[in-house]
């Protein structure tokens, strides 16, 4: 299966949603520094915010799930959800990666 | 009014009270009756129904009446409807969202899930659901929630195992946080709802209904389940119009209502003298029935006017004429139903009884009494409910109707159209049996025409007269007359005016007779007093001769005797 990484052309900022520091928010943060380091190299820019300190945050991205993920930049946003232990979908959802 | 029923079948005389379930009144008319005092407080309600049942808007009348009836500030979390959209639906129905949202007294909040944005991509769980739900409840110190309708959720989010450890701990979340829930969910095919929710919510479950039959729609609202508390267990029917939902509760539970002896005037005198002196019983039932054109709705005009002169409110349901039309027939007799709706003592509700189904024409009914509160309540005619061959529905809610009506000690008055082949006594409707005073306007045909007699067939608990009086529209309203019983039987109308005219020509003629027969008698004492004086004044000559003729007589032997003495003393003899 030969697979496309398409390079990005801008650079990424993505918000990271959590809630303390549960091992599931833990997990998506270590791995979505791996990605980032991985496939994005230097075009990226991570925010984590933490609910349990701002909740009214949730309202604005229409937060559900803990962990999410946002991707703010580039349009359109897009929304992933879970620890993201599965790489392949955080690629496709991150629109780095096409399904073939 | 159910507990009231728990608390007498208990029996006993021991003042202790039964810890109630606490509840939280909805405001929501009715629903509070069925429920015995509301939802239960501090728990989590399902509210399940078909599209369009109108779950969103009972869900929302709770929050908002929470709100502004008792001080319960509201949370409503949608998942279908965008805030704006929802405040401008329910803006009809009077709630204003953005005041009450300004006034911090409710938030709305608009969860959007869309699924194709989202990418599933490990474990998760709704914390930030929680978090924006205790963020909202917290803002305005929320006591009740709405969130509608979470089946959303399961259409958004891709993992439903996750989804339902998550809402099972959502409704504990709600229950410690101790806020009353109401949570909407779509009908299933075999379960309450599509998704199975009413395993988790399971103390309280209202089912929504909506369903068409003989082309008429009915709404209808059923308590599946209560827990810890007594609840009515029938569906009941209810309707929304533009004050938001009212349930028509089942009032009579057993036959306690309660009566007075007040008697009211039927607005037509002789009536009132035709029953027993004084007119109907406040707050009785009566029914009006007739044949085409005897007049039932004039005899129920009186009746009104006569309420509206005591200053008593009125309302009268129209199921045929339109209430300009009813208002320009009564002015021809004589009764002017203007100046009554001018000063607020009358109102016409007038329908079509096809327009809605039978439960609905009641809800409506009752709705309107309620909200207007009379003293008297019409309805003109009856026989307008009776479509195809439902009469075993309209007696039932014919009786619902009654008992509610009484139990308000309204007095009510019902007209009722009977086919001319019917014999007496019958009626089509069998309502006669909830009736306490039955008035039947009858045809008299003879002599060429048609003539109207009314009669009472019963009236409970007073005397009334078995009497049928000729019943006349004049335009000084109706009058009733009497029926001459002459010797071809019953006359009226025409053959009646004959008969009184014959009747006082020869009471004519007999005075007449009489006269001339004392002037007979009179002549003849005069005769006879003179006869007698004749005779007397020759008793008298005749006396006076004879009295004269005795004193001389007598005077005559006094002469005598007094010549022997006056002899004897001449003759010196010796005496």
């Amino acid at each position: 299966m030969t697979t496309q990484f398409a390079k990005p052309a801008e650079a990424y900022v993505l918000r990271l949603y959590v809630a303390g520091q549960t091992p599931k928010c833990i997990k998506a943060f270590v791995n979505l520094k791996k990605i980032c380091e991985e496939h994005l190299v230097e075009k990226y820019q991570i925010e984590v915010i933490d609910l349990l300190e701002n909740p009214k945050l949730a309202g604005g991205d229409q937060i559900l799930a803990i962990p999410t993920l946002v991707r703010r930049l580039p349009e359109p946003v897009r929304k992933i959800i879970g620890d993201l232990s599965d790489t392949e979908r955080v690629l496709v959802g991150l629109d780095l990666k096409r399904k073939k | 009014m159910i507990q009231a029923i728990t608390k007498q079948q208990s029996g006993s005389a021991l003042p202790l009270s039964r810890p109630q379930l606490p509840k939280a009144p909805t405001g929501i008319q009715g629903l509070d009756e069925i429920t015995g005092g509301g939802l239960p407080k501090g728990r989590p309600t399902l509210v399940c129904g078909g599209a369009g049942c109108g779950k969103t808007l009972l869900a929302m009348e709770f929050l908002v009446r929470g709100a502004i009836e008792f001080d319960e500030p509201g949370v409503f979390m949608a998942f279908e409807e965008t805030a704006k959209d929802l405040t401008k639906n329910v803006a009809s129905l009077g709630f204003d969202l953005d005041g009450l949202i300004a006034e911090k007294k409710m938030v709305l909040d608009f969860v959007y899930i869309e699924r194709s944005e989202i990418e599933e991509t490990g474990e998760y769980d709704l914390e930030g659901l929680f978090i924006r739900l205790g963020q909202s409840i917290d803002s305005i110190g929320a006591k009740r929630v709405v969130l509608d309708t979470i089946e959303s959720l399961f259409a958004g989010l891709p993992n439903p195992l996750i989804l339902r450890a998550e809402l099972r701990q959502l409704f504990r979340w709600l229950k410690d946080r101790g806020v009353t829930a109401i949570i909407t969910g779509e009908r299933g095919d075999n379960t309450l709802t599509r998704q199975g929710l009413e395993e988790y919510v399971s103390d309280c479950v209202i089912v929504l209904d909506h369903r068409v039959s003989d082309q008429t729609s009915s709404r209808r609202l059923r308590v599946v389940k209560y827990r810890g508390s007594t609840h009515g267990t029938n569906e009941y029917p209810f309707l929304i119009d533009e004050d938001g939902i009212s349930v028509l509760p089942v009032t009579s539970l057993g036959l306690q209502h309660e009566v007075t002896t007040d008697r009211i005037p039927s607005g037509i005198a002789r009536l009132d003298t035709m029953l027993g002196g004084k007119g109907f019983f406040r707050g009785s039932s009566v029914l009006v029935s007739g044949t085409a054109g005897t007049g039932k709705s004039s005899i129920s005009a009186h009746f009104v006017d006569a309420a509206c002169r005591r200053g008593e409110r009125a309302l009268y349901f129209a199921f045929e004429e339109s209430p300009s039309q009813i208002m320009r027939n009564m002015r021809s007799i004589g009764i002017d139903f203007e100046q009554w709706v001018d000063q607020g003592l009358l109102r016409f509700q007038a329908t079509r009884p096809a327009f809605a189904g039978l439960e609905m024409q009641l809800t409506m009914i009752h709705k309107a009494t309620v909200n207007f509160n009379p003293q008297v309540v019409i309805v003109d005619p009856l026989n307008g409910f009776i479509i195809g061959d439902n009469m075993t529905e309209v007696k039932s809610m014919l009786t619902r109707l009654v008992d509610f009506l009484k139990t308000k000690k309204i007095s009510s008055m019902f007209t009722q159209l009977i086919s001319s082949g019917a014999t007496q006594g019958t009626d089509d409707l069998a309502v006669s049996s909830m009736i306490d005073t039955w008035l039947v306007l009858r045809d008299i045909e003879v002599g060429g025409e048609r003539n109207r007699g009314l009669y009472i067939i019963k009236s409970r608990g007073m005397a009334h007269s078995n009497q049928i009086r000729e019943c006349l529209l004049t335009d000084r309203g109706v009058e009733l007359c009497e029926v001459y019983i002459g010797a071809g039987g019953v006359l009226t109308g025409s053959a009646r005016l004959a008969q009184e005219a014959q009747e006082l020509a020869s009471k004519l003629t007999r005075k007449q007779e009489i006269d001339r027969r004392q002037i007979e008698l009179e002549s003849k004492r005069r005769a006879l007093d003179a006869q007698i004086a004749a005779l007397r004044a020759e008793f008298e000559v005749r006396e006076a001769e004879a009295m004269k003729i005795i004193a001389q007589e007598e005077a005559q032997a006094t002469q005598l005797v007094q010549e022997r003495v006056e002899m004897g003393l001449s003759r010196s003899a010796d005496l």
